[in-house]
């Protein structure tokens, strides 16, 4: 069935995004008028024929495994990460701001991390208090000295951005670590070209399918000097973890090995794969394992996961890492605070995407201004990924509230606090019809040598209705992304 | 390319439990018929024992009722000799496997998993049976296309191979034994009318009885079904024909990716060929056929162990296979 085109309908014609910048219609100052003809495509569908559609991808997904798992006390449910069909669009001109905001950040934070694992500098200048970094507990005192190639530390990062009242969009969070969700950008992708290609058609959308080559790309640059074909392989933790959908897709893009810590063992400071002959060098490690995790010697003893002596073959510079280890320093979220200054120290230029306004209660003035607030502010731990710990300060009851200062006051250098922002909204297919969804948005760059930018990227929507969470593990789902073609 | 040793044995386990589910599907179809009393009652026990489950079966139920053995060897997660438990292991692997497996395969084992994770013993009222375990066979065989048709053909393909054709030679030893174990023929039978269908039920199970026939055209006797099932160079899932096929598919292994590895393997795969084709079926049959597919059983474990010794890693790291660079 295709769309018709031009004619008007009721699919869009009630709907009303209330005071929330909508990524579909913009707003009175700034319309979007990029979107017209997929608006006009759009409204031109049966609600009926656009929930069948939607029912076909599901199925589809849960069909071809594309899933995480959700671990219930008693045993693990493999779920799909609700996927709605109306994209989010975005222009490019928007996306040529973005895509310059998010390369100026990793630059930044590359900086940093070399930084502060070598002379030190921000922190002998004051920029950033010594004892947030070094007292971090991500900070690895293990990379003091070590260097690394191109001096490239974060070499996959995903950036949280979301879009406030006015539309202009600001960085909510740093995921520095290993930043998950890219394989649904590209699976959503196929999944709205096989059920939905009469909307796309002729729109001219930026592909998203390169990003495995791109990787392998960066892979291959940061492998050990002197070696002609490199071995990558990616180090997951296991058909147990969460995110293993993505561990696969990954590997197989890149067309490399998805090892485990058990089928990898050092010998003489080198890395070597368990394989059906014998031991076979490994020189470059895509690992979707925590530090902690990575080596049992080094750091968490009880880590079954890791790979025994695998951070001396990694000082040695004999097998490459990706992420460096060290990052979650840079990621923190109280460091988050410091970045728009480290942007200004180590380039010299203002941040191209603004921080959201955050205050960091572990200074007197912001924890005081924080409890004063305390029912207008989210209050986030710093440590916790996840959307885990986070209290709404408008949302919450009084009990939440309550619970929430005592926590701050018990410790209050393990929070901060941040307005309300009022995360744009998205045209979404509901129950009740086509409703306005909070979606946030997460661009994936690789650096190797230099930085590359996926087009678009990953949007998460919060399907319950006037959430703002928008995290998998809380009951959110994704939309495609198109970043559309055309001179910035 | 190298192929992880995990991986290896997952491929190979893989196989082998996709291969055990069409069997037992196999078994489950033709029991009604195999095992009828004289009064035409169908002897649901002589399937418990013939899986020698009777202690975990009788743990759980009090009697082998139709209902019971059914819902036991179809749907129990707690037996492991289920044909969930089976598709729930082959899909495990099949999930470790998925960044090296063709993405239809996984699709095809999630979806057929999940299918029968859904199903209960009442969608398999008893005359339904038949239909179901056809169902199964159809989507085992199904895994069987699509893995021929899109499997890539490196080492792993050697891996599954194995897996398939040894878990299938033990598969046919076990159902020659049902025959034996579970009906001892009794004097007066053998010849009878009920004891050439019995045979004849057997022969099919296996879809072998055609070719049979045309082997045979005339009569049908223990001796040659038993020798049919054993020795027959043609027939797909006769023990000669699969061990046969592990000893190529090793050797071709071995010499393509030079394996230095495996070399007990293959000699007790050529062990048991030399043994398989040195002795007449008459002489098994008045030795014993029990005790003769019990050793050929054991045989086929230790080639399993040999291979695992070899390939899977079970043992410390094997040597250093070059320095890098």
């Amino acid at each position: 069935m295709s769309v018709p085109e031009g004619k008007p309908s009721d699919l869009l014609s009630s709907y009303d995004p209330g005071l929330y910048f909508d990524e579909l219609f913009g707003s009175m100052d700034l319309p979007a008028e990029h979107t017209a003809l997929i608006r006009q495509r759009l409204s031109g569908l049966d609600f009926d024929e656009l929930r069948r559609r939607a029912q076909d991808v599901e199925r589809e997904l849960y069909n071809l495994g594309i899933t995480f798992i959700v671990y219930s006390e008693k045993d693990a449910v493999d779920r799909i990460l609700p996927f709605d069909i109306i994209p989010r669009v975005i222009s490019s001109k928007e996306w040529a701001h973005l895509e310059a905001g998010v390369t100026q950040r990793v630059a930044a934070l590359n900086l940093f991390l070399h930084d502060i694992y070598h002379d030190q500098k921000i922190l002998k200048d004051g920029i950033i208090p010594r004892d947030l970094v070094e007292g971090n507990h991500n900070f690895r005192p293990q990379m003091i000295g070590l260097d690394v190639p191109f001096n490239t530390y974060i070499h996959i990062m995903g950036t949280d951005l979301v879009r406030d009242r006015q539309g202009v969009f600001r960085v909510l969070e740093d995921n520095g670590r290993v930043p998950s969700g890219v394989s649904y950008v590209v699976e959503n992708r196929h999944m709205m070209q096989r059920v939905f290609p009469d909307l796309l058609q002729d729109i001219g959308i930026r592909p998203v399918d390169n990003y495995g080559h791109k990787l392998l790309d960066a892979m291959m640059e940061i492998a050990p000097q002197g070696v002609d074909d490199p071995q990558v392989a990616l180090l997951s933790p296991g058909t147990y973890n969460s995110a293993y959908f993505e561990h696969i897709f990954l590997a197989r893009e890149m067309g490399v090995p998805l090892v485990e810590g058990r089928d990898l063992v050092v010998e003489n400071d080198r890395v070597y794969m368990k394989t059906t002959n014998g031991l076979a060098p490994l020189h470059s490690i895509y690992r979707r394992l925590d530090d902690a995790f990575l080596d049992p010697r080094a750091f968490n003893p009880d880590s079954l996961l890791g790979v025994p002596g695998i951070l001396e073959a990694y000082r040695k510079g004999n097998v490459a890492l990706a992420n460096a280890i060290g990052t979650g320093v840079a990621d923190d979220k109280a460091v988050y605070c410091y970045v728009p200054r480290m942007i200004k120290y180590y380039l010299d230029q203002d941040p191209i995407i603004p921080n959201v306004d955050t205050r960091i209660c572990r200074e007197p003035d912001a924890l005081q201004y924080t409890l004063d607030h305390l029912s207008e502010l989210v209050v986030k731990p710093v440590g916790e990924a996840g959307g885990y710990g986070i209290t709404i300060g408008p949302r919450a009851s009084k009990a939440e509230l309550e619970d929430c200062r005592a926590k701050l006051l018990a410790d209050p250098s393990n929070y901060i606090s941040q307005p309300v922002v009022d995360l744009s909204v998205c045209p979404t297919v509901t129950e009740d019809g086509i409703e306005p969804r909070h979606v946030d948005l997460r661009p994936f760059a690789i650096t190797g040598k230099s930085t590359w930018v996926l087009p678009g990227g990953l949007s998460r929507v919060a399907l319950k209705k006037g959430t703002l969470i928008v995290n998998s593990s809380q009951g959110g789902g994704s939309k495609d992304t198109w970043v559309l073609e055309g001179a910035a | 390319m190298n192929l992880l040793a995990r991986y290896a044995e997952s491929i190979f386990w893989m196989a082998r439990y996709m291969e055990r589910a069409e069997n037992l599907a196999r078994i489950l179809d033709v029991h009604e018929s195999f095992s009828r009393d004289t009064r035409g009652a169908t002897n649901w026990f002589s399937i418990v024992q013939l899986n020698a489950d009777e202690k975990d079966f009788f743990s759980r139920h009090d009697r082998p009722t139709a209902e019971a053995v059914i819902h036991y060897y179809m749907f129990d997660a707690q037996n492991s000799n289920s044909l969930l438990s089976m598709l729930r292991i082959a899909r495990e692997n099949a999930r470790a496997l998925r960044p090296w497996i063709s993405t239809e395969m996984w699709t095809q084992i999630n979806v057929f998993h999940n299918k029968l994770l859904e199903m209960s013993v009442k969608d398999v009222a008893t005359q339904n049976l038949s239909k179901v375990c056809t169902w199964i066979k159809e989507e085992c065989q199904t895994h069987t296309g699509i893995t021929e048709g899109t499997f890539y053909r490196d080492q792993g393909w050697y891996f599954y191979q194995m897996g398939k054709y040894i878990e299938r030679a033990d598969q046919t030893t076990r159902l020659l034994d049902i025959k034996y174990h579970t009906l001892l023929p009794s004097p007066a039978d053998v010849g009878s009318t009920l004891d050439a269908s019995q045979w004849t039920t057997v022969l099919r199970s296996t879809a072998g009885y055609h070719a049979f026939r045309r082997v045979y055209p005339r009569g049908m006797s223990p001796t040659t079904v038993a020798g049919f099932m054993l020795y027959n160079e043609g027939f797909p899932r006769s023990v000669v024909m699969c061990v046969r096929q592990i000893d190529g598919v090793l050797t071709r292994m071995r010499s393509r990716y030079e394996m230095r590895g495996g070399s007990n393997a293959m000699e007790r795969v050529d062990e048991l060929l030399a043994a398989l084709l040195s002795r007449p079926i008459e002489a098994v049959l008045r030795d014993g056929l029990h005790q003769y597919l019990d050793w050929v059983q054991l045989q086929l474990s230790g080639i399993t162990t040999e291979i695992a010794q070899a390939f899977f890693g079970v043992d410390a790291p094997l040597a250093v296979q070059s320095q890098s660079q």
